[in-house]
């Protein structure tokens, strides 16, 4: 029998660590916030429910940041390796013998990475929704979907099992739909929002069959000891894993490409991507948290936490580094002729993670090829802080305007001077702009796919050039292009909550490249050899500032050179503007296929074959007794002729028949 | 405990009813009963616990015997073991929450309320004996007042709705009676006992020619394709509690009986034919899911989900697996609770709207928040979101077809993994297209629930999530008696 | 002149017999009809007496069931009489024709 609120604290942790609830408040909070408001916010607590929600994620931030401290600098290294720690686990599900799925905590240099980065860009995202959506009608309910996802998230970054990554993974999926679809009545988000959910559902059907195989070779759920059984080549479950195979492939690599469908799905990768640019639907600060910094990332701490076993099959790694290249380099063209300024954020973050994940697709594990992988988390983390500061800049210019389109901006620099710095510092980041903190991790990641595969990383070039272009180019049409057009009266950048998270994202990503990261995380857990070379980093810098220069020309002054160029670029330009047709590709199978060829054949099916069948019966008996009730006509003379003939009938069986 | 007791409460207040002079009265004796119910099922639970904490490893517990006809060796023979205890607790949920949403029928109130309940003593007996006739008896107990209830109370077609409703059950339990027979006579020592039918070895041909009998004949109460016809006409017509009672409880005495009677006493010829459920089941999964995409009406597209879920159920049986049995009957308790859920929402809205096309609905969430909500959470429980009971069920099903390496059975598990994709699709749209959107001119005065609907709504959601949050309870409920189930099936 | 034998009883008795189910398919009166019937039961009676006194002589068991059978026939007659009667005061008709109410 279960003891619900017996946890074993698994590891002793050194004395003043004792982790164990404090570190379980981490997600409960936002839970408990999700619940509070959820269930009394429309009546009880209607306008402090934003203090409320804040106070608690305040909290649970405050444990974060505690709780990586002590990892890091106190007790998580031992003989300078970085441990994986458990400090709780429960099982919460046996399915058989050694195969469960347990709700625990684990801790080791990307989860609690991750842990800081979800905490505190959600702390900004709730001060700043103080400002950003204040009087909603339906303010206590937003808060209360931030609070689940924070809690799902924050579940997600810490989980020890990998079912229990996919419970927190099916729910971040959920949060995200109900943000989505918070302006419920708007058709278009209604749309949105299920697009969303559906195609990363439809991703998660790979990710979970990818468990099932996994579990099913390795013989259990639990991460360290999956982990730990699929890389080492003696072990008879790696074996067993390695030389069964399905279509010649082996059936570790067919688990890890399953799984990274799922990652592929949650993190907007091609081709699956198109829910993401719908998703901006979502209000501002939901998009800067769930659609830019955190949730979309997910796909990547996803290959991430798996990595040791990715590491052993080349083919899922080469997998996953094409598809986060060619994801960057499709992302950053469509970005160039967006006019929605949230869709251009949002077809950046899908290049950002498309970088984030071929980094780790270029990885190798430990030592100095274990470089990709430290990058691809360095860039996770500076690109959480710019890209969450992006967005919400973008939030503060929507909130003046009134509209997503880029041709009602423009000379905005005057009227908000914070959102404008604030928003140039992110621009140099994304750029890769030294001494930014997008420099330092882009890179890395360069230097990764240098020494892995020239083709990615001339690619990889050639779209951070473009990210510097697009980005300057969102810039250079919001705050410069033309004297601003203000209609009426304004309020200016929405007061205090909404300046603060600017101001702190805007110091973290300038200065958060300082930081020595591959001290901390690496994929191995020791720290690398330092590897940081000046005179590479002359190309990425000078095709960086290249991009910038371009956006310059063509943007910062409203001239017709860009119109002109998009002009000689007509048939790839108007491909690149609808997206390369791929909602179109999706729409056609959906629609006509899936509805009209499975769905529709379907249902006439069963109304007409299934059901015929079973009314057929119905009529069948009904036709017979109707034919066969004449015999009962009610003329005795009649009765008598079928008497006499059944009797003599009878008589010939028995005398001539039956003898 | 006094397994009885189960039995001479709902009679009790089924006799009572009838003496109650006017509506208010016979409402009071319903809830007041069906409460009392459900606070009885809450007491088997602990004892039931508590009798395994304190080792007591009898596979059946409060087992009690009297004889009823020895010429015959039929006897009156009670006991419960886990998956008894999940079934009758998930019968007393959706009692007492049927109960509450019937609040505002004014036709033929007493008769009403007599056939709920008439059908919760069904059930219960069902659920608890021991003993193929009395087993029998009950499912008939459970199966007649359905036809009256849909007859009398229906809405649309309900005639003819009725009608096979009540041919296409009356056919199932035929079969299930010549199969009984057939066992009967067939095995070594004539007895209907169950238990005793369990410990005997049943000659394989027997078990060849039974085994297919009892399986269709339950499998069609669970909507064993192509044996699912009844569902979508009978639940679109049925009253709501009707829809309730027959989705909740009805098409679990399906899924039970196949697991209880049919695979229990005869595992070989679960053996023989595993391959054909498995195949049956999985296009059930796929086929419902596809069918109900193209549903329009929140009925059908409720019943035709049922079909494609109850699919998982017999996927889970026909697997042979302890986990799939576990997750099997999971399954079945968390659609129950789930499903007659959905059919109380649906008929709070239609009580509202006066529609139950989609397409004429929208932003509902904007007048009825609350009932907005329990649709939410519904619909997202019938997707299989984890933290509801869903996706615990579903899961533990799956996991357990995995664990049979071979490709038949790996192609099965993934194609039933698949429905959860299309699952998503429908249940989005249905959700999207009632709850949200703009709201039209015409439902914008629309009340939200009243106390009883909220009472209803809350009592199923509680028990979702209860399973949803904590399956470990449920789990060290059930798998020790799927593991009995599976020992004998594998010959130990 | 020859000494009737059983084959010239048991003919006669065949004939009243067919006669009888003649009359009773073909006779619309009810009354007739149960005339035809008094006719069939005689040819069976015939049947009895003949066999009783060609294959056993010295007993009477056929003579035994005659009579049970003359007695049947009366009582039957009675009956199918009382039921004319009612059927006439309802119909104002004996006509078989008009009595096909009871069907299906």
């Amino acid at each position: 029998m279960n003891d619900f609120l017996h946890i074993p604290i698994l590891q002793v942790l050194p004395p003043g660590w004792d982790l164990g609830w404090s570190l379980m408040l981490i997600p409960l909070l936002p839970l408990a916030g999700f619940l509070l408001l959820g269930l009394f916010g429309r009546k009880y607590v209607k306008n402090s429910s934003g203090i409320i929600g804040t106070t608690l994620l305040l909290v649970s931030t405050a444990l974060s940041l505690y709780t990586a401290y002590g990892y890091f600098f106190e007790f998580g290294k031992v003989d300078g390796v970085y441990q994986k720690i458990i400090p709780v686990q429960f099982t919460w599900l046996q399915f058989s013998p050694g195969v469960s799925i347990d709700m625990g905590i684990i801790l080791d240099p990307i989860s609690v990475m991750m842990l800081v980065v979800v905490s505190f860009i959600s702390l900004m995202v709730h001060i700043y929704s103080l400002g950003y959506m204040k009087g909603e009608e339906r303010f206590p309910t937003y808060y209360a979907f931030l609070g689940l996802f924070t809690f799902s998230m924050l579940g997600l970054v810490m989980s020890s099992n990998i079912f229990q990554l996919y419970f927190f993974w099916e729910l971040v999926g959920v949060s995200s739909f109900l943000l989505i679809g918070y302006y419920y009545d708007r058709p278009s988000a209604v749309a949105a929002c299920k697009k969303a959910f559906i195609v990363t559902r439809f991703a998660d059907l790979g990710f979970l069959i990818g468990i099932l195989i996994l579990s099913f070779y390795a013989g259990t759920l639990d991460f360290n000891t999956l982990i730990e059984r699929l890389t080492s080549a003696s072990a008879p479950e790696f074996q067993s894993a390695i030389t069964s195979s399905f279509l010649g492939v082996s059936a570790l690599t067919w688990a890890l490409v399953l799984v990274f469908i799922g990652g592929a799905g949650k993190s907007a990768m091609f081709p699956l991507h198109i829910w993401l640019p719908d998703a901006m639907e979502g209000p501002t600060p939901v998009s800067a948290l769930i659609h830019a910094a955190t949730m979309v990332v997910a796909g990547v701490f996803l290959v991430a936490r798996l990595f040791p076993v990715f590491s052993m099959s080349p083919p899922a790694l080469d997998i996953v580094a094409y598809t986060g290249i060619i994801s960057a380099l499709f992302a950053a063209v469509i970005a160039c002729t967006q006019t929605d300024i949230k869709r251009v954020l949002a077809y950046s973050t899908m290049s950002q993670i498309g970088f984030m994940m071929f980094a780790l697709g270029v990885s190798g594990q430990g030592g100095e090829n274990g470089l990709g992988f430290t990058a691809s988390m360095f860039h996770l983390f500076t690109h959480a802080m710019f890209k969450a500061l992006l967005f919400l800049g973008a939030g503060a210019v929507i909130h003046f305007i009134h509209s997503n389109e880029m041709k009602e901006m423009g000379g905005l620099r005057k009227y908000l001077p914070v959102t404008h710095i604030s928003f140039l510092i992110a621009c140099l980041a994304i750029s890769g702009v030294p001494p930014f903190a997008g420099f330092f991790s882009k890179e890395e990641i360069l230097l990764a796919a240098y020494h892995h595969n020239a083709g990615i990383y001339w690619m990889a070039l050639v779209t951070s050039g473009l990210t510097a272009f697009y980005m300057f180019r969102l810039y250079f049409r919001i705050f410069w292009n033309r004297s601003a057009i203000v209609h009426g009266e304004h309020h200016g950048e929405g007061g205090f909550a909404m300046m603060v998270p600017l101001v702190l994202l805007a110091v973290g990503a300038a200065a958060a490249g300082f930081i020595p990261f591959g001290n901390f995380v690496s994929s191995d857990g020791k720290r690398p050899e330092s590897v940081f070379h000046l005179e590479f980093s002359i190309a990425p810098v000078a095709i960086g500032l290249v991009g910038i220069f371009a956006a310059m020309w063509l943007y910062k002054k409203q001239n017709d050179r860009a119109a002109a160029i998009a002009k000689s670029l007509n048939g790839f330009y108007k491909a690149a503007y609808h997206k390369f047709y791929v909602d179109e590709l999706y729409l056609f199978i959906t629609k006509k296929i899936l509805f009209n060829l499975i769905g529709r054949p379907a249902a006439w099916f069963d109304k007409n074959v299934v059901d015929g069948l079973v009314i057929g019966t119905g009529n069948t008996t009904q036709v017979i007794s109707e034919k066969i009730k004449g015999f009962q006509s009610g003329k005795v003379q009649q009765y008598a002729i079928y008497f006499l003939a059944g009797v003599i009938g009878l008589a010939v069986l028995f005398i001539y028949v039956w003898k | 405990m006094n397994l009885t007791l189960l039995i001479l409460l709902p009679l009790l207040t089924a006799v009572l009813i009838l003496l109650m002079r006017n509506a208010q009265q016979v409402k009071w004796t319903a809830l007041i009963g069906s409460t009392l119910q459900f606070a009885l099922a809450f007491v088997l639970l602990f004892a039931f616990r508590n009798e395994r904490a304190g080792g007591n490893e009898a596979q059946m517990l409060f087992e009690l015997q009297y004889n009823w006809f020895p010429a015959l060796h039929i006897s009156f023979h009670l006991g419960v073991d886990g998956i008894s205890v999940a079934m009758i607790l998930l019968t007393a949920f959706v009692v007492v929450a049927g109960v509450l949403v019937s609040w505002n029928v004014t036709k033929m109130t007493k008769e009403f309320y007599f056939l709920l309940i008439l059908l919760s003593l069904g059930a219960y007996g069902f659920f608890m004996s021991l003993d193929l006739f009395i087993l029998f008896f009950f499912l008939e107990i459970a199966v007649i007042p359905k036809y009256l209830l849909i007859g009398i109370w229906g809405s649309g077609n309900k005639e003819k709705a009725a009608n096979k409703l009540a041919l296409m059950l009356m056919g199932g339990s035929s079969l299930v009676l010549v199969g009984l027979l057939g066992v009967y006579f067939g095995s070594p020592e004539k007895t209907f006992d169950l238990m005793t039918l369990s410990q005997l070895n049943i000659p394989v041909e027997v078990q060849k020619i039974c085994f297919p009998l009892l399986f269709v004949g339950f499998g069609v109460f669970t909507a064993l394709f192509p044996f699912h016809t009844w569902v979508p006409d009978g639940h679109s017509s049925a009253p709501t509690a009707g829809s309730m009672f027959l989705a909740g409880i009805s098409m679990k005495l399906g899924g039970y009986g196949c697991l209880r009677v049919a695979t229990y006493i005869m595992p070989d010829g679960a053996k023989e034919y595993a391959d054909i459920i498995i195949v049956l089941s999985t296009i059930a999964i796929l086929y419902g899911a596809f069918a109900t995409m193209m549903q329009k009406d929140l009925k059908y597209i409720n019943a035709y989900s049922s079909v494609s879920h109850c699919g998982f159920v017999l996927l889970g049986i026909g697997m042979l697996t302890k986990t799939a049995i576990t997750g099997a009957v999971m399954q079945m308790v968390s659609h129950g609770l789930m499903t007659a859920l959905f059919f109380a929402v649906i008929g709070m809205i239609y009580e509202r709207t006066h529609t139950r096309q989609v397409n004429e609905m929208g932003g509902l969430l904007k007048v009825m928040p609350f009932i907005t909500t329990v649709l939410f959470i519904v619909g997202l429980c019938s997707l299989g979101l984890p933290g509801l009971s869903g996706f615990v069920a579903e899961m533990t099903i799956l996991m357990g077809s995995w664990q049979h390496p071979d490709w038949f059975h790996r192609i099965a598990t993934i194609a039933a993994c698949m429905s959860i994709v299309v699952t998503a699709v429908y249940i989005l749209r249905a959700i999207g297209q009632t709850a949200m959107g703009p709201i039209k001119a015409e439902y914008a005065n629309l009340a939200d629930a009243k106390w009883n609907e909220k009472l209803a709504a809350v009592i199923l959601i509680a028990g979702i999530i209860a399973i949803g949050v904590a399956p470990f309870w449920l789990n060290d409920l059930v798998s020790p008696a799927a593991e009995i189930i599976m020992n004998k099936v594998a010959g130990k | 002149m020859m000494e009737p034998g059983l084959y010239h009883l048991l003919f006669i008795s065949a004939a009243l017999f067919f006669i009888g189910v003649f009359g009773f398919f073909t006779r619309r009166n009810l009354v007739t009809m149960l005339m035809s019937v008094e006719l069939v039961l005689n040819s069976v009676n015939l049947n009895f007496i003949a066999f009783n006194k060609y294959l056993w002589p010295n007993k009477l068991d056929g003579l035994f069931f005659s009579i049970f059978v003359i007695a049947i026939a009366a009582a039957e007659a009675a009956v199918a009489i009382a039921i004319i009667i009612n059927l006439y005061r309802s119909h104002h008709s004996i006509d078989v024709e008009n009595t096909e109410e009871l069907k299906f």
